[in-house]
């Protein structure tokens, strides 16, 4: 039945295209399948929505060419006249420190829980059971954004660092069980059995055969996730208070609307986060080449 | 030989370790890090959200609202998305080793990409506040511009990775430049385009929430509104909100990669 009705379109259409002045130079050749169907539904879905939400947001009054045409003036000032007024170069280069020191601690703490309970999550290390409940939980964990969860912490911890990193962290962990246990369940099944057969303990396995085989898996995710947490450190700084450079840049433009602070503060993160991508990059190859 | 090899082995961990070490206490002073606050705060915070942190009957009054707020968010999601695919698509094929047209065009469009891409959205949001206000649309450039910068790196990765044999071929039969994109890299590559702007809108409504927050709009503001006024029902119904929507995306989107790739 199914076959039937889905063989139809394509007749038609190479019937129509035999007909068109050429033919045999077109030759229409397309399957219809569940494949190209969900392909082309999420498209035209994707778009419809895209239509709707030009259509419904809510603009406030804004004039859209006066708009951009302002945007592109700042933006002109924030690239071409930068400049320092409520600290000192020092005192930014400090505050670039203080942001990537809140994505360090949170790297660090994210990546040894997670080291633990990748463990336990993946299917060839674990039971059913632990795996798919922990695996539930970074489900829930990866879904509330990470704003969410630094703003529930500083309630009970007070706006500033410590809210900061233990909420980011949350989210490192949910990130990074993940990818972990992904790396460990594709370990070879052989290696494992053959040291449990030879009576090694899961401890044994663990530190002789898993994490000697997905070492570089695992340091460049690390790695990637401290990227990650460096551009979310800047924004919870502004959003949180956690301090750093994203503090500064909230003032910035919130506070003293000084465009060209802004400017510079923009210059000081891109420079730093081009940097830490050229080290991923270099550190993911060292540990291929090897 | 062997014996030297361990010895060195170790002696690496060691200095690895040591200088893991030496960071983590510089960070710790630096960002004024409370390591005993940090341990005590977690069952702090675990008994408070229990009994503080759940929607309550009158905070259901507040649902339509919410969701109203939420629509926006995602609509806002899903159009940065859709409408950053379509320029990333176009740089990506002009950055691409195997498509783009010569070196310089596609340095010009590797360094766009890693510019837009290394500025969070965050950061975005608050240097296009100046200009577009507390309005949809700040939320929507940042949004807009984050995902162009991530998508254009994630497509241009999918060029490389899938098509350069099949576009050699085509090539070799003579097929245009244009015939050679149409025919061959955007259909082959349209499976993995899609998954990436599946996860770019997943990201995307994740980001809105701090955008919202930054900005006054979506989501994000109705959160803020009710968490500086100390309204915990409310602000706790608006997080269960997002992440059943999250959730609900998610899903969607896993079903959806699992037909088409």
């Amino acid at each position: 039945m199914e076959m039937d009705e889905s063989f139809k379109p394509i007749s038609l259409e190479a019937r129509n295209s035999m007909k068109s002045s050429h033919p045999g130079k077109m030759i229409k050749v397309k399957t219809i399948t569940k494949e190209t169907i969900v392909i082309q539904l999420t498209m035209i879905i994707l778009a419809i929505s895209t239509l709707y939400g030009f259509f419904t947001f809510d603009y406030k009054d804004i004039v859209f060419i006066e708009s951009v045409v302002s945007a592109l003036q700042s933006v002109k000032i924030m690239l071409f006249e930068p400049h320092l007024q409520h600290f000192t170069f020092g005192e930014a280069i400090f505050q670039v420190m203080v942001t990537l020191g809140l994505a360090f601690l949170t790297t660090l703490f994210g990546a040894v829980i997670a080291l633990f309970l990748g463990l336990l999550a993946a299917r060839n290390l674990s039971t059913r059971f632990v795996s798919n409940l922990i695996k539930g939980c970074v489900a829930f964990i990866r879904a509330v954004p990470t704003v969410l969860w630094v703003l529930i912490f500083s309630v009970a911890a007070g706006l500033g660092s410590v809210a900061a990193v233990i909420g980011m962290t949350f989210h490192s962990v949910g990130y990074l069980i993940k990818a972990f246990s992904e790396a460990f369940e594709e370990l070879d099944k052989g290696v494992i059995e053959a040291l449990r057969a030879s009576g090694a303990n899961w401890w044994q396995i663990v530190f002789q055969a898993v994490l000697p085989s997905c070492v570089t898996y695992l340091i460049s995710w690390t790695f990637l996730r401290f990227e990650i947490n460096f551009a979310v450190a800047v924004g919870m700084g502004a959003a949180a208070g956690a301090g750093g450079i994203g503090y500064d840049m909230f003032m910035a433009s919130g506070f003293y609307f000084d465009l060209r602070e802004v400017g510079l503060i923009t210059y000081f993160i891109l420079a730093f986060a081009i940097v830490l991508e050229i080290l991923a990059g270099r550190i993911k190859r060292k540990l291929k080449s090897r | 030989m062997q014996g030297d090899l361990f010895a060195k082995k170790r002696r690496d961990s060691l200095v690895f370790f040591a200088l893991l070490i030496a960071i983590t206490c510089v960070s710790i002073v630096i960002t004024k890090y409370d390591v005993e606050k940090g341990f005590t705060s977690i069952p702090k915070a675990i008994s408070w959200a229990f009994s503080n942190f759940y929607p309550n009957e009158k905070s259901l009054e507040k649902l339509p609202d919410i969701l109203l707020k939420l629509k926006e968010t995602v609509l806002i999601s899903v159009a940065a998305a859709s409408v950053a695919s379509l320029f990333a698509l176009l740089f990506a094929i002009f950055g691409s080793e195997t498509t783009g047209i010569n070196g310089f065009m596609r340095k010009i469009t590797r360094g766009i990409a890693t510019l837009f891409r290394n500025i969070d959205v965050s950061a975005w949001a608050m240097i296009l506040l100046f200009s577009f206000g507390q309005s949809a649309l700040t939320g929507y450039f940042a949004l807009f511009f984050g995902s162009f910068g991530f998508l254009t790196r994630a497509f241009t990765e999918a060029i490389d990775e899938i098509s350069s044999s099949s576009v050699e071929a085509l090539q070799a039969t003579g097929a245009s430049y244009f015939a050679i994109i149409f025919q061959s890299v955007i259909p082959t590559c349209l499976p993995q385009i899609i998954s990436w702007v599946l996860f770019m809108i997943e990201t995307n409504i994740r980001s809105a929430t701090l955008v919202g927050i930054l900005t006054g709009t979506g989501i994000g503001f109705a959160f803020n509104l009710y968490y500086k006024n100390l309204n915990y029902h409310t602000a706790s119904l608006v997080v269960i909100v997002v992440v059943v929507a999250i959730m609900i995306i998610e899903n969607l989107s896993n079903y959806i990669r699992r037909v088409i790739l």
